[in-house]
């Protein structure tokens, strides 16, 4: 028989002030099973819990019912003062009589009946509670980092710094990521690769950090603490321990007309090529798909130049099998390319370019060594006309959000252009200036006083070439819009900064959400920024949404340090409150069907088969089993089981049921 | 193929060479219209900015007229007409209260299932259905497909081609053996309702369309719309004293360009009611086509 304890909080007048205490724990003593029932004025307070310690010793309780605030306040406070007390913590149960009573009635008859359902309720769930103990899963202290941009790269050296084993995949041959691509850094102006290659060539060198360029992720099973991931390692082409990196395979190559991806297409690559000088590794990789040998089967100029003899021509693919605790998605973002736009001509006239492509025209490190040099003709432009929101903050276009790093990175671009070009007129044509930042204002009020760049505000309706020339037309919104037309040399987009292709390939490998723009989904856009709906699974960066190179970072060690956090223990200790089979004696084991339903309808992938056989190793049958470090306790599989054969402990449907018929 | 036809006041009007050459190709297309009977006015320019009911019950009386007569689809040769019924449609499809009190006015059921059709997507049809053979005296001309305003927006209610850049008369006239320049002014305003009003203004945008057309080297602008028509070609003249220079660009409808490859008499494509004659730079020269061909300088151009 149980014998429960009703411990009813007044909350100062929070809870009194409507409902009146005298006449609830009169009622509560007249439920059956409850032996005690007092009231106090603050039951959280050390007299408020010493009632309970005494009353669980005095009454010989086997449930706690705190009738107070929502459990999410005070629950853990409660169930502590029972575990000290020697009562398993899951036999205490708080009535919410404050969030879902006091709080939103007025005093009255009726709300003082509520309070009493609501204790009468979780009374009746206390009475069918069973001791529950935490799950333990064990920890493989080794941190999956997918992207080695400036977020991997970062959150790769945090967690490798605090001494744990750190796996960083790379899909492109370098890490470095878009950071690497950047000319200068706004608002200090300073070199992006200065500030970018040591930490690249830190990562390389980290005794705890272990780097796979060039590979991808296959696949991801298994749990927090314990994911089992498959990374496809893409063949090189090179063997990497022979190769030093010297470069003369890719002076060989006769095919030098390939457009660089590093370079934005502003430049050209060879077919066996190395990304950038300072690429991490230094080691080339052979375009397949352009490879005059791959493609005719004849040429391997590269294989008679290497000194080192390196080439490999027959190189497989390889599957790298790694168990890690957590993960960190880093993967980034990509730039609309300038065909997106009809306006400005599909992408067809060469002197339009993203404002990525000129980073690279402003880099020393580019084709043009840092000279601006619009790619049409290789001359130095007279007149250039950045455009602002190019794609971004147009629902027209589908990308309703702002894009938050063009305002700045277009004042960048029309000061260097300054900078370089001092008798050039550049023109930005913008919406808003969106600069909230530490030196972002006066970053783009230098560029405005300081650099005479001419801001016009207004959208640009149309660019089209004539003579040689771009014709860009707009209109002056602060003029009345009155129509605006410049005859530019050289006209750049900030075009919208939208999500990796394959974003939602790579989302549903690594079981995280995505938003409607394929930005991959955080828990909580306030209090849980880097993680994600599935435990042990973090983002960082733009893979999320539009940021800078500051919050990425800032992010990356947020991040990092929730994975250091996680690795802190040996064992991980979670919540009991999952879904369990039932399981019973022979000849039945289980009443479970092995219809597997529930396989189908868990979000978490938590079902497992189990086959029951016998001493001899003969096959019973087969059900389900679910994984208590993956399942989440959501319930789902519990409505969805027709044997009924699935129940969520410390919901039970029994619990439920009785509950319900407790109003 | 079986259409309804609402020709509009233009076609009737100043606009007549339209209706003329269109009737005169439909044959050789297997094209038949029939007229709806009893069309009234569809309100273009002057309703919508005055009474929206009004401007919603005219064109819904004339489809509602076609409806009666067993018409599943329109052709709307005029883009101002086109525009007008194809708002309507959407704007009754999207609300049935709004749907019935036009109904009330117009003291007719309107229900809303014949469809519009512009000339470019009837054309384009039929085109692509194959005329091989038919093409007996190939167009063979650097021309530029100007759409105007009307037929491409707005986008969401039109749904045809692409706003900015439309195609579709492009890929006409290469059938048709014309040359399509490519050009920036396909979707440019002509001027349109100020061709009367404000002639200044038509001889200002008309004359940029004209200059753009002719420094890409065009002998000829192909049009589908009344109003761009009236201001390319009547108002020539005009933009031409606007910009201190000649252009003597004829602006023919597409209608008529197409006859003209079948083969059909001038005369019965009413060509000779054009205020800028219908003549184009004799063939023999080779030096001025292939001026024409490289008069365009943008780099990378290629046709898609």
């Amino acid at each position: 028989m149980s014998r429960i304890g009703v411990f009813l909080c007044h909350c100062g007048e929070n809870i009194a002030g409507t409902v009146d205490p005298g006449k609830v724990v009169e009622a509560a003593n007249r439920i059956p099973g409850v032996v005690h029932s007092v009231d106090y004025k603050y039951m959280c307070s050390d007299p408020g819990q010493n009632l309970i310690r005494e009353a669980m010793r005095d009454k010989r309780l086997t449930g706690v019912v705190v009738a107070a605030c929502s459990p999410r306040m005070h629950e853990p406070t409660f169930r502590r003062v029972c575990a000290e007390s020697g009562l398993n913590p899951f036999l205490c149960e708080m009535a919410n009589v404050r969030e879902h009573c006091s709080w939103v009635h007025e005093k009255s008859e009726l709300t003082t009946a509520k309070a009493i359902d609501l204790v009468r309720i979780m009374v009746e769930k206390a009475k069918r509670n069973r001791p529950l103990f935490p799950i333990k899963v064990p920890v493989t202290k080794t941190a999956l980092v997918l992207g080695g941009g400036i977020a991997g790269i970062q959150a790769s050296l945090d967690i490798a710094n605090a001494g744990y084993k750190v796996l960083l995949v790379e899909r492109d041959p370098s890490i470095g990521g878009h950071m690497a691509q950047l000319s200068e850094t706004f608002p200090t102006l300073d070199c992006s690769q200065c500030i970018l290659t040591p930490r690249m060539v830190e990562v390389a060198q980290h005794p705890n950090i272990t780097l796979h360029t060039y590979s991808e992720l296959e696949s991801v099973d298994g749990f927090i603490g314990n994911f089992k991931v498959k990374i496809r390692k893409k063949a090189r082409g090179i063997d990497e321990k022979l190769c030093t990196g010297c470069g003369v395979c890719a002076q060989k190559c006769p095919l030098k007309k390939i457009p660089s991806e590093f370079n934005a297409a502003m430049g050209m690559r060879t077919a066996i090529y190395t990304p950038f000088p300072q690429a991490v590794p230094n080691k080339p990789v052979i375009d397949k798909k352009r490879c005059t040998y791959y493609l005719k089967g004849k040429c391997k100029a590269c294989e008679k130049a290497c000194p080192a003899e390196a080439i490999r021509f027959d190189q497989p693919d390889e599957i790298i099998e790694v168990e890690t605790g957590a993960i960190v998605c880093t993967t980034g973002f990509e730039v609309l390319s300038t065909e997106f736009f009809p306006e400005y001509g599909y992408g067809k006239p060469k002197d339009i370019i993203t404002g990525l492509q000129f980073e690279r025209l402003a880099s020393a490190s580019g084709p043009t060594l840092g000279a601006i040099r619009r790619p049409s003709d290789g001359k130095e432009p007279e007149t250039v006309v950045f455009i602002a929101c190019a794609g971004s903050r147009d629902p027209a276009k589908g990308i309703e959000y702002c894009s938050k790093i063009c305002c700045m990175y277009t004042a960048k671009h029309a000061m260097l252009y300054k900078h370089k070009v001092h008798q050039g007129n550049a023109y930005v044509f913008y919406m808003d200036i969106r600069a909230g930042g530490k030196m972002y204002e006066e970053f783009v009020r230098r560029a405005i006083e300081e650099d005479g760049v001419k801001y016009i505000r207004g959208r640009v309706s149309r660019v089209y070439e004539q003579d040689g020339k771009l014709i860009v037309k707009g209109a002056d919104t602060l003029l009345g819009a009155q129509p605006v037309e410049i005859e530019a040399d050289l006209v750049v987009l900030a075009t919208a900064m939208v999500a990796n292709s394959g974003a939602e390939e790579l989302a549903k490998k690594i079981h995280v959400s995505y938003d409607s723009y394929h930005f991959l989904a955080e828990a909580h856009p306030k209090l849980r920024p880097v993680e994600t709906n599935t435990a042990g699974i973090f983002l960082a960066g733009a893979c999320q949404a539009p940021r800078d190179i500051p919050e990425t970072v800032a992010q990356a060690s947020a991040a990092a340090s929730k994975v250091a956090a996680l690795f802190s223990a040996d064992e991980l200790s979670r919540e009991p409150v999952i879904a369990v089979v039932h399981r019973t004696a022979p000849p039945i084991f289980s009443i479970c069907e092995g219809c597997f339903m529930c396989e189908q309808a868990c979000p978490f992938q938590a079902i497992e088969r189990e086959e029951i056989k016998t001493r001899d190793g003969k096959l019973i049958k087969v059900v389900a089993k679910v994984n208590p470090g993956v399942c989440q306790g959501c319930g789902t599989c519990v409505a969805l089981c027709r044997a009924k054969a699935i129940d969520l402990q410390g919901f039970t449907n029994e619990q439920v049921y009785a509950e319900v018929m407790a109003v | 193929m079986k259409l309804g036809y609402f020709p509009g006041c233009s076609l009737q009007g100043s606009a007549s060479e339209f209706d003329e050459s269109l009737q005169a190709i439909a044959p050789a297309l297997g094209l038949e219209l029939i007229e709806i009977p009893d069309w009234n006015c569809c309100g273009a320019s002057a309703a919508h900015n005055l009474n929206r009911l009004l401007a919603l019950a005219l064109p819904a009386r004339t489809l509602a007229l076609a409806e009666r007569t067993g018409l599943a689809e329109v052709l709307v040769p005029c883009s101002a007409c086109y525009s007008r019924l194809i708002l309507t449609r959407h704007e009754l499809d999207q609300d049935e209260g709004l749907r019935r009190q036009v109904s009330e006015i117009i003291g007719m059921e309107y229900q809303g299932t014949a469809r519009v059709l512009n000339i470019l997507e009837v054309m384009g049809q039929i085109f692509q259905d194959g005329l091989k053979g038919k093409i007996t005296k190939p167009f063979e001309h650097p021309v530029a497909c100007y759409y105007g305003c009307l037929l491409v927006r707005p986008p969401k209610v039109v749904q045809f081609d692409r706003p900015e850049d439309p195609r579709t008369m492009d890929e006409l006239m290469k059938k048709i053996g014309a040359k399509p320049i490519d050009w920036a002014f396909k979707v440019e305003c002509c001027g349109a309702g100020f061709s009367i009003s404000r002639t200044d203004l038509v001889a200002k945008l008309s004359s940029k369309i004209l200059a753009d057309a002719q420094r890409r080297g065009a002998e000829a602008i192909i049009v589908t719309c009344p109003m761009c028509h009236a201001n390319l070609d009547m108002r020539q003249e005009k933009a031409e004293k606007w910009a201190g220079r000649k252009y003597s660009m004829p602006v023919l409808y597409l209608t008529q360009a197409i006859g003209l490859a079948l083969g059909l008499p001038e005369k019965k494509l009413a060509l000779h009611q054009h205020l800028v004659p219908v003549s184009f730079p004799v063939k023999a020269k080779p030096a001025a086509k292939a001026k024409a061909e490289t008069a365009p300088p943008p780099a990378g151009q290629s046709e898609e």
